[in-house]
């Protein structure tokens, strides 16, 4: 008919304009906000904000007050800084292997530590060049004693390249949010790295230290 | 019509003129005439503009929310100071004249290109006369001075030496000139009508707005004048998508920012026609002033160029010039030859149609609307227009099923 799919057009996006669930837009890293969502997002009873921030309130009113945003990320994405744990590394270099691009760096010595378990080395250096890093997380895979995982974020911009090696010192001091991806161990305990929670060295890995019987019993069998 | 009246009697022409008149010697008469042209000139230029920048920020907010995304609105409160921004943005930006272009066209095109906008905005009445009080040919006038844009587009897209603003301004030409004939024809019916010439004489003659009386003038002056501006269903001029930007390609810097006032403007402009020609202007209702009037239609008329804007694909360059030769104008002709044979049956006198008259026009006119276009797209639709059955060259696959490339090639030559 003579007009009709032009007036479906029309409908399509008036049917945009109108309806609030339309909207698909994440505003990053603000968001603004007018009165009632400043109240909301902040948790302060519309009342009392009036009251104690007239200024910000009436900003919000002429659509100027904003609020931090931070992106919706599913638990499993494999984000920047890297989570290890010093405690689980015997310094075997299984990541520095497998790793496609070759950026990790690990150089080790003899430590002495854990002799009745298996040798564990010592790091001296072990440096991820993340600016050469395509996140494709063989390195996580491999590990196999779960002391590498995937870190959570992804605000981790710099002004040098050389900023973006993550050497032993940052690696230690990082925060321990890792990511679920090739965790189930993580998945199933339902924790998400997005709300903040740190994960202590003993809760990440599939390998329990066995106590002392179970020690001694495996060296009497011997 | 008190109303009218005491709106009258203040910002025009010959009030200003008036006002200076009074304590001026009679041998200064030249200078009294320099300082009301400067006033006037001086309120149009700011009135136009600062609307023009209001309407950039309103187009891209509206646009946003029909696109389900939000417009800009980081700058000042709900982004209002992102034209300035824009502003500040393209004036700071190196002013570059292309190497082997024709220097003087290519830094007059953009003046050219926006003088005629401003100066039809000084006759569209906003109230009771216009700014140059009242122009008893406003109609003819309109015409004359928005066909200069097509010179401009041509200049710009001559001089840079680049063959897309060349193609963007061979396009511009071929589809003004068409869409200016049926957009003349339904003006000259809207005269007819309103038996007068002036633009605020035909709004007092509008007992009933012309969009009920005449639909069919109404639709082929929106569709011509959205082409003539070059909006979206017509923008070929410059289609990004095929021709970089078309005519302003080349141009950057404040030149550039003056080619997009004046396009930014134009909507402006049309809808304060279609508001003047077939809304009834500044007449309202109850308390509300007229010029709020006006305003409020205008705005009404923009939010639709927008929701096209944001609704409808562009239409290929043949499709626009079947649309103009083989739709508009015959529509306009029908509609003009309808009009003026109920003219001439009515046959007003000193004081126009009455309304009387005008309500059976208005019944008359629609029948003849809807008959007219089902007639004619029925008779010159694209659905009638008969395909070739595309012949596949015997070469184009040479591995291809050879029964298949057979039977084409035999299909072709029974044909």
């Amino acid at each position: 008919m003579y007009g009709l799919g032009l007036v479906k057009g029309l409908m399509v996006t008036a049917k945009n304009l109108v309806l609030p669930s339309r909207m698909m837009t994440v505003q990053y890293p603000n968001r603004k906000v007018g009165l009632l969502g400043l109240s909301k997002a902040t948790g302060v009873p519309l009342p009392k904000l009036l009251l104690k921030d007239p200024i910000t309130s009436v900003k919000s009113l002429l659509g100027m007050a904003e609020v931090k945003e931070s992106l919706p990320q599913h638990p499993r994405f494999r984000g920047e800084e890297f989570s290890w744990y010093e405690q689980r590394c015997t310094g075997c270099a299984s990541c520095a292997k497998y790793c496609p691009l070759g950026i990790i760096e690990i150089v080790t010595s003899e430590s002495g530590d854990q002799m009745q378990e298996g040798q564990k080395y010592h790091l001296d250096k072990f440096d991820i060049d993340i600016g050469r890093c395509m996140f494709c997380g063989l390195c996580v895979e491999a590990c196999p004693y779960d002391a590498l995982h995937m870190g959570s974020g992804f605000e981790e911009g710099t002004y040098r390249r050389q900023d973006l090696v993550i050497d032993k010192r940052k690696l230690v001091s990082a925060k321990k949010t890792p990511s679920t991806w090739f965790r189930p161990q993580l998945a199933s305990k339902k924790y998400d790295p997005h709300k903040g929670k740190n994960v202590k060295w003993d809760g990440a890995g599939r390998h329990e230290k066995p106590s002392l019987e179970q020690q001694q019993e495996k060296w009497a069998k011997r | 019509m008190t109303e009218i009246l005491i709106l009258r009697s203040g910002f025009d022409f010959n009030g200003i003129y008036g006002f200076f008149d009074e304590f001026m010697p009679d041998s200064l008469d030249w200078l009294v005439f320099l300082i009301t042209s400067l006033i006037l000139a001086i309120v149009i230029i700011n009135a136009v503009v600062l609307s023009t920048a209001l309407l950039t920020w309103f187009e891209r907010r509206l646009l946003g929310r029909f696109q389900s995304r939000l417009g800009p609105n980081r700058w000042g409160p709900f982004g209002l100071l992102q034209p300035i921004a824009d502003l500040v943005s393209l004036l700071t930006k190196e002013d570059t004249i292309p190497e082997g272009a024709d220097k003087p066209i290519f830094t007059l095109a953009p003046i050219v290109f926006l003088a005629p906008a401003l100066i039809v905005f000084s006759v569209i009445p906003l109230h009771g006369g216009s700014f140059l009080g009242n122009l008893n040919v406003g109609l003819i006038f309109v015409i004359a001075i928005t066909s200069i844009n097509t010179l401009a587009v041509f200049m710009a897209g001559w001089s840079s030496l680049n063959k897309y603003a060349m193609f963007g301004a061979m396009r511009a030409v071929a589809m003004l000139i068409s869409y200016e004939i049926p957009m003349g024809i339904t003006v000259v019916a809207v005269a007819l009508v309103a038996q007068t010439l002036g633009l605020s004489d035909v709004v007092l003659a509008q007992d009933i707005p012309y969009i009920l009386v005449m639909p069919l003038a109404f639709l082929v002056f929106i569709t011509a004048a959205s082409a003539e501006m070059s909006r979206t269903p017509f923008d070929l001029i410059e289609s990004d998508s095929e021709l970089g930007a078309g005519y302003h390609t080349e141009y950057s810097g404040a030149k550039f920012a003056l080619l997009q006032l004046t396009e930014f403007m134009a909507p402006i402009i049309v809808a304060a026609l279609v508001t003047t020609l077939f809304l009834s202007g500044w007449r309202g209702y109850g308390p509300i002033p007229g010029p709020v009037w006006f305003v409020i239609k205008t705005f009404i008329v923009l939010f639709g160029f927008v929701w096209i804007r944001a609704s409808w694909p562009r239409l290929r360059v043949d499709q626009i010039m079947g649309l103009a030769w083989k739709g508009l104008l015959p529509l306009s002709i029908i509609n003009l030859f309808v009009v003026a044979i109920e003219v001439f049956i009515f046959n007003p006198g000193e004081n126009g149609l009455s309304t009387t008259d005008l309500w059976i026009m208005t019944g008359v006119n629609w029948g003849v609307t809807i008959i007219a276009i089902f007639a004619i797209f029925n008779l010159l639709g694209q659905s009638k227009s008969e395909r070739p059955v595309p012949v596949i060259s015997p070469l184009a696959n040479m591995y291809a099923n050879t029964n298949t490339v057979k039977k084409i090639t035999d299909l072709a030559e029974a044909e």
